[in-house]
């Protein structure tokens, strides 16, 4: 097993190298190279060549290249080169808890919503009430995330005025203002995700309620109650844990977007302000992050499984 | 479908082969018929096709005119309402269609083109160039679709050719997974041990006798792809990454709305009215066309 976790922390090491290295090459080999567009746009050459040598930029791309990732991997990101030039790494630290505390309500709120929907469908298959999650979840498909996002807004900030529209207030500021800021951005961003889980939880249970060992527990008489809870259902969990760890990553994705609708400052707000601003330290900073993040979350992810399913260990 | 198969069951009385044996069998249209969110979504398209192919001469008004009535609720004269600027809803919700529907089909073409020729060379050649085809799609699965179309956007700029590079790209990977995966299965068929065998070059084999086989996953995906690559621009198009801002595309009008949805609903509501309709029908059909071709390799998670 520390063989597998090891085999997968270097694989998960390689690509952000990957990513670090495309993030590097790309940004410089576009034509116009925004890098220098921005640096150099003084109109004066004495002055745009003191920088280029100030920032390394007469180097060879590989010597810069180099000397980019040794800071990379020490965390440090440079300076924005917009309005405040604070180091990017503050800017990232900040916003980092914001889109985390997200995207984590976020997979809180869809789990709560999607499992006992897809129970229900699963155990009413074919009823009225099956038809009925089915469709909802083929809605919550199909509506865009940022979309759903501005309907509550209009619902529950607008009109009924029970929530407030847009922001952040962390949890150090207490229980409640940190909550009611965030359940509708949670909401909009886990909507998406909990349709998946919904209905991998109903086909996952279709298949477990048809085996052997679901027929022996109703034949020995067990309650129905017993038999969905403490046979079928903790079997009807493995494949929809895969699927969690697979459709976490449009989750986040969604955290990332919806920030945006509610005006909080998180990192997916950071990347775009910084596209927007052609603040290139600062899109490096935010790119290379957000990949972190994903590229934790699916060794985590893969991590679980073996502590879940030992099947896979011996692969 | 008849229980008694006469292949597998030779003994099966000639009668019941007569009774269940169709003059013709139903064609893919007389069946998505059948299914009635596949008519839905079919419907839907054909309409949205036709507005917004004739978009210029079926608006009632020019999508970009302003006039000094601003925030106007949904009226006759002005069906869905009127934005800040005074310009009508439906006229921009209309012209949207048209980036819509070019983006969305621009994108999965490129997309799909590149990607199964990838596919197929990967799982035809395998050797190395399977292992950088796969190291690619690999490095592209660590990430959400969406969030590699922004990432490009950063990396080339906004604008109409660059959106629609950056969903192209974020979308080749799925068709080149796909590609390998079906031409892998396909490639130890006996007829492509055949069409070794007399002779045919490399090149034949892949583009006659592997890629015709491997169609039905692709056309699954392509489908499904659209509606995905639609949903991006809309994203894209929100954020501000978009085509441009003159031009009205429907991520767009979201977010110009924004600032006004408290005292505008029909502005945040009617354009993602729209985007939902056209992704839920594209949906409905991929669903038609995966139980139509019985596909299975295509996932349901965009």
């Amino acid at each position: 097993m520390t063989g597998y976790i090891l085999r997968r922390l270097f694989g998960a090491a390689v690509v952000m190298w990957a990513v670090a290295t495309l993030v590097f090459f790309m940004l410089r080999i576009v034509p116009g190279d925004p890098l220098a567009a921005m640096l150099f746009d003084t109109g004066d050459p004495a002055a745009a060549a003191e920088l280029r040598i100030k920032f390394g930029l007469d180097q060879p791309l590989i010597v810069q290249y180099v000397k980019w990732l040794l800071l990379i991997v020490q965390g440090d990101f440079g300076n924005s080169i917009y309005g405040s030039r604070i180091p990017v790494s503050q800017l990232l630290i900040e916003a980092a808890p914001r889109t985390l505390s997200l995207a984590l309500l976020a997979f809180f709120v869809a789990v709560v919503i999607a499992i006992p929907a897809g129970l229900i469908s699963a155990l009413w298959r074919g009823r009225p009430i099956d038809h009925g999650v089915t469709f909802i979840a083929f809605l919550g498909l199909s509506m865009p995330d940022f979309w759903l996002g501005i309907l509550l807004i209009i619902l529950f900030a607008a009109n009924l005025g029970w929530l407030p529209a847009i922001g952040y207030e962390p949890m150090s500021a207490g229980f409640w203002p940190w909550f009611s800021h965030l359940i509708l951005p949670a909401t909009a961003a886990g909507t998406g995700f909990s349709a998946i889980i919904a209905r991998m939880v109903r086909s996952s249970m279709l298949e477990v309620l048809k085996t052997d060992y679901v027929l022996v527990a109703r034949a020995k008489g067990l309650s129905p109650w017993r038999v969905v809870m403490g046979h079928a259902f903790p079997n009807a969990l493995i494949p929809v844990i895969t699927v969690m760890g697979i459709a976490f990553g449009l989750l986040m994705a969604s955290a990332v977007v919806v920030e945006t609708v509610f005006a909080i400052k998180g990192l997916g707000r950071i990347l775009i302000e910084g596209i927007l601003n052609r603040d290139y330290p600062v899109v490096q900073g935010a790119i290379l992050v957000v990949s972190f993040i994903f590229v934790f979350v699916n060794l985590l992810v893969d991590v679980l499984y073996v502590v879940i399913d030992p099947r896979i260990r011996v692969n | 479908m008849s229980t008694t198969d006469p292949i597998a069951d030779p003994i099966a009385s000639p009668a019941a082969i007569d009774d269940d044996l169709p003059a013709r069998p139903p064609s893919a249209l007389s069946i998505m018929m059948r299914d009635r969110r596949a008519f839905f979504g079919l419907v839907f398209l054909c309409i949205l096709l036709t507005a917004a192919v004739f978009a210029p001469w079926i608006t009632p008004y020019d999508p970009n005119a302003m006039d000094y009535v601003m925030l106007e609720e949904p009226s006759w004269s002005h069906p869905l309402g009127v934005d800040d600027l005074g310009r009508d809803l439906l006229s921009r919700i209309i012209h949207g269609a048209r980036v819509s529907i070019f983006v969305g089909l621009s994108t999965v073409t490129i997309a799909g083109i590149l990607g199964v020729a990838m596919g197929i060379a990967a799982g035809f050649y395998r050797g190395w160039i399977d292992t950088i085809i796969m190291r690619y799609i690999d490095l592209q699965w660590a990430f959400p679709n969406i969030l590699i179309a922004v990432y490009l956007v950063a990396t080339f700029g906004t604008g109409l050719t660059n959106v629609i590079i950056a969903i192209s790209l974020a979308y080749l990977d799925d068709f080149a997974r796909v590609a390998r995966g079906m031409t892998l299965s396909v490639k130890e068929e006996q007829y492509i041990a055949a069409a070794h065998a007399t002779g045919c070059s490399d090149w034949r084999i892949m583009a006659r006798h592997i890629l015709p086989n491997i169609t039905a996953p692709i056309i699954v995906l392509a489908t499904v792809s659209i509606s995905n690559a639609i949903l991006a621009e809309a994203v894209l198009s929100f954020l501000g990454l978009g085509v441009s801002s003159d031009t009205p595309t429907w991520g767009l009008i979201l977010a110009e709305a924004r600032s006004f949805i408290s005292r505008a609903w029909w502005l945040g509501v009617y354009p993602g009215v729209a985007i939902m309709l056209t992704v839920l029908s594209i949906n409905f059909l991929g669903d038609s066309l995966r139980d139509l071709l019985d596909v299975r390799e295509v996932r349901d998670i965009p």
